[in-house]
């Protein structure tokens, strides 16, 4: 009886040194941990500020796009 | 699809620090913390000083995306590269990986203890909600939910520094290129990075004034 649970505890004793095999997860892709940010087209727009129809991102990159041009003197002085 | 970038005119840049400036004030960056700096090369050498203004470049595939070991990076919808501070553990890995020098760790204590990475957010906040308490105290101002671009870009004095979308910018820089007479071959700095001077020549710097 001794010498059973003996022979069972140092099985489960060898169990315990044995190496688990790593495997690379071909799924797993870097930035997908984060997933709770919000598009800024999702928020409405302030009062004074740029205007843009909340939630439609084409309104949104619309005006940010008028605001990127703005950073062209030449365009600017023509217009 | 937008994908935000920062694109700075070596040839306007008059290394005012004014991007600076408004970076820190903006978002209420900590001391010892810069998100934005201004490197010049050749100082004082007439007519060789230089000087760019550099931040996160929000890279198309960024390297401290990739070796981030918690993953607290993400990319948004129009390519802002942001993190997560809740995730991060102060290791500094993105730190080496990054070719820019973007990131940035505060003195979080005693013995030089690191804090969360803190880096340019193209103000475009965190993950948190837009435009909260939580969100300013921890990643700064959300410009971008507000419809407005980086506060560095829309401070250049001398409109050195263009921020978004990387097409719109592109053509804005490529059409100023254009009528200053630099048709790309002569653009300082151009020789040198992309072709060896002959034998016995001086090294790449222009003769005087603009190149």
């Amino acid at each position: 009886m001794i010498r059973c649970s003996l022979l069972a505890a140092s099985v489960l004793c060898i169990g315990g040194c044995m190496e688990v095999e790593q495997v690379s997860n071909a799924q797993k892709q870097a930035g997908q941990t984060v997933r709770r940010d919000t598009n800024p087209w999702s928020n409405e727009p302030l009062a004074n500020g740029p205007k843009w129809s909340k939630g439609d991102r084409t309104s949104w990159e619309e005006q940010i796009k008028k605001r990127q041009l703005a950073q062209h003197e030449h365009r600017r002085i023509y217009e | 699809m937008a994908r935000m970038k920062f694109l700075c005119d070596a040839e306007r840049c008059i290394e005012c620090n004014g991007c600076v400036t408004a970076c820190k004030n903006e978002n209420e960056v900590p001391w010892g913390v810069n998100r934005r700096r201004v490197v010049t090369i050749n100082d004082g050498v007439i007519g060789a000083e230089k000087s760019i203004s550099v931040a996160c470049m929000h890279c198309s595939d960024a390297p401290c995306m990739a070796v981030c070991p918690v993953d607290c990076f993400y990319k948004t919808a129009d390519g802002v590269v942001l993190h997560d501070k809740d995730l991060c553990i102060g290791c500094g890995y993105c730190f080496y990986a990054c070719p820019f020098g973007a990131p940035q760790f505060p003195q979080a204590g005693a013995f030089g203890l690191r804090g969360k990475m803190d880096k340019c957010t193209f103000c475009a906040g965190g993950p948190e909600e837009d435009k909260s308490e939580a969100e300013f105290k921890k990643y700064g101002r959300n410009r971008l939910a507000e419809g407005k671009l980086p506060a560095c870009a829309e401070m250049c004095s001398t409109k050195a520094l263009l921020g978004g979308d990387g097409d719109v910018i592109a053509d804005i820089y490529r059409e100023r290129v254009a009528r200053r007479g630099s048709k790309g071959a002569e653009a300082w700095g151009w020789g040198s990075a992309y072709g060896q001077p002959p034998k016995g020549a001086a090294p790449a710097a222009p003769a005087g004034g603009k190149s």
